[in-house]
């Protein structure tokens, strides 16, 4: 009896869940549905996700590729984004690693205020800071350019902690050691601790990597000629001016969840611990 | 130790810069000072819509955001469960999605036409289609719609995660004193994941206040109707890069960031006390 009760606690459980996932799912699947379909199907019906083979056709996807419908610097962004992503995701890691785990094993002065204030900036959005920041990179004649998207957020705050906190489960005996050996304070962090990191790199290397690839809001500001512009502006200058890109546009979202999807499938695991790390602390 | 200082250099400068910054946000505008004059032309309309807006957001993000996905990770928890991992992962996907293109869809989702998936919901229920987008409540309603999706997954892991390190002897000594699965849940559950959930909420309500692409998305860059989507954020972005207003534009900031601090003080309140507890 138990026994059954059980059997149908968990078919209801499941199918609970399956009527979630598919909620979960259900967005993407008429995204790209309506990728598929002529534009005039969406103007004259809405998102729909009615099945009709007669009306599928990848011309959508031609126009992109050959640059058609607002689209000829489609490429261009993709290019940046990547170029974007790909250098601030090396460069935040570079760094917030060795602060990181600079913070969690050496004793110097001015390490608890240092830390103070990594947690300081943790907790102030940076919306608040846009207009100076926009100011400032004026002043420093990196607006407009890929380094006036990185170079802000290049050290941040997440990261840093996140490699403390990792750094911190480490075993000091290593460095002694490593120095006994003759390494170099260099030598020790590159050699011993880095490989043993890496599970941290990982995870961080995801959040912020995806950070990066989807951020929006400084990047609008940041950016102002088309073909410097990454995939979410890009994205959204087809949106706005006369409203009738529809094509390029969703065939464009697509093709920029693409490489994320593909990832998440290859690194779920990383995805999930970068994503959640923020509750370490809790 | 000799590189440690590079890492302070490395940490210090944009921090510095942010130093800075937050000196400039109290200069109303380097070319003269106004004095307080941003702060009293806080007191209109546009801002206190934009404050409204921002308040009733976070607030129903975390009514949908914190019980929903606390249930269905301890749901999902259960030692009945099939396919844990598989619908972990289905639920996590929408958090890969940028705004934009999340924003993209639910334009289209809450579209005007008959056609549009919600419209065609309403139709199901034998109801007349409506302008999701035109009116103040069902607008709101699409931005939380939006928030959940991306983010009910997220929460998910969190709770999960919390819920795993439970000890399962609390568990079995509920049982034994005979604690139904409902006083098990109730005594033992939720306190136990209340440091997740001050996490939780804390990272909600930031997300409620600083929300600003979502509207972007759905109504466009030139604003909504009747300000219906107005952000704080979006606030700041209209005065400043469309009106040129930088320094009032750094006062709405101010504004922002002390509700921000707000926060986090009653956060650390809070975890202070279960430090206590322990």
């Amino acid at each position: 009896m138990a026994k059954r009760k059980h059997k149908l606690v968990s078919f209801l459980l499941v199918l609970l869940f399956a009527g979630l996932a598919i909620a979960a799912l259900f967005p993407l699947y008429a995204l790209l549905l309506a990728s598929i379909k002529p534009a005039s199907e969406l103007f004259r019906y809405g998102l729909n996700v009615r099945l009709d083979f007669d009306v599928m056709t990848w011309a959508n996807y031609k126009a992109i590729w050959a640059g058609e419908g607002g689209s000829e610097h489609y490429f261009l962004w993709y290019r940046n984004s990547l170029l974007i992503t790909v250098t601030f995701t090396v460069l935040c890691l570079f760094l917030s690693s060795m602060v990181g785990y600079g913070l969690a094993m050496y004793r110097f002065k001015g390490r608890n205020l240092l830390f103070a204030l990594v947690l300081a900036v943790m907790m102030i959005p940076v919306e608040i800071i846009l207009l100076p920041l926009y100011r400032l990179s004026i002043d420093l004649m990196i607006i407009d350019t890929i380094w006036g998207v990185i170079l802000p957020f290049v050290v941040a705050p997440l990261p840093i902690f996140f490699f403390r906190q990792f750094a911190l489960g480490l075993p000091k005996d290593f460095m002694d050691a490593g120095r006994i050996d003759g390494c170099s304070e260099m030598g020790i962090f590159f050699r011993i601790m880095v490989p043993l990191l890496l599970p941290a790199f990982g995870a961080m290397a995801i959040l912020q990597a995806l950070f990066s690839w989807n951020n929006f809001l400084w990047p609008v500001i940041a950016l102002r000629t088309s073909d410097r512009f990454t995939l979410p502006i890009g994205l959204t200058a087809l949106l706005s001016p006369v409203g009738n890109n529809y094509e390029v546009l969703l065939a464009g979202s697509v093709l920029t969840l693409l490489p994320i999807l593909i990832l998440f499938l290859l690194f779920q695991r990383s995805f999930i611990q970068g994503l959640t790390a923020g509750g370490v602390k809790a | 130790m000799p590189f440690i200082v590079s890492f302070a250099f490395f940490f210090s400068y944009p921090l510095a810069h942010a130093v800075v910054m937050s000196f400039q946000q109290v200069l109303p505008d380097d070319v003269s000072f106004i004095g307080l004059d941003n702060y009293r032309k806080l007191w209109n309309e546009d801002f206190y819509k934009a404050l409204y807006n921002n308040t009733r957001y976070a607030f129903w993000t975390i009514v949908v955001l914190i019980p929903v996905p606390l249930c269905l990770a301890v749901l999902l928890n259960s030692a009945v469960m099939k396919a844990r991992h598989l619908f972990r992962a289905a639920l996590f996907v929408p958090a890969l999605t940028s705004v934009v293109v999340a924003g993209i869809i639910f334009r289209l989702v809450f579209g005007e036409l008959d056609g549009s998936i919600m419209n065609s919901l309403m139709g199901w229920f034998g109801l007349p289609s409506r302008r999701w987008l035109a009116d103040s409540s069902t607008g709101m309603l699409a931005l939380v719609v939006l928030a959940s999706w991306r983010w009910i997954g997220v929460n998910l892991l969190y709770f999960l995660s919390a819920l795993q390190t439970i000890p399962r002897e609390l568990y079995e000594a509920a049982e034994i004193d005979g604690a139904g699965a409902w006083g098990r849940f109730a005594k033992i559950t939720v306190p136990m994941l209340k440091p997740i959930t001050a996490y939780v909420l804390t990272i909600t309500v930031y997300g409620g206040y600083a929300m600003f692409t979502e509207s972007y998305m759905l109504w466009g860059s030139r604003g909504s109707p009747q300000n219906i989507g107005l952000t704080m954020v979006g606030y700041i972005y209209q005065q400043g890069f469309q009106y040129f207003d930088l320094g009032f534009g750094a006062t709405i900031g101010l504004v922002l960031l002390v509700i921000t601090l707000a926060v986090s003080l009653i956060q650390l309140r809070l975890t202070g006390m279960f430090g206590k507890e322990d």
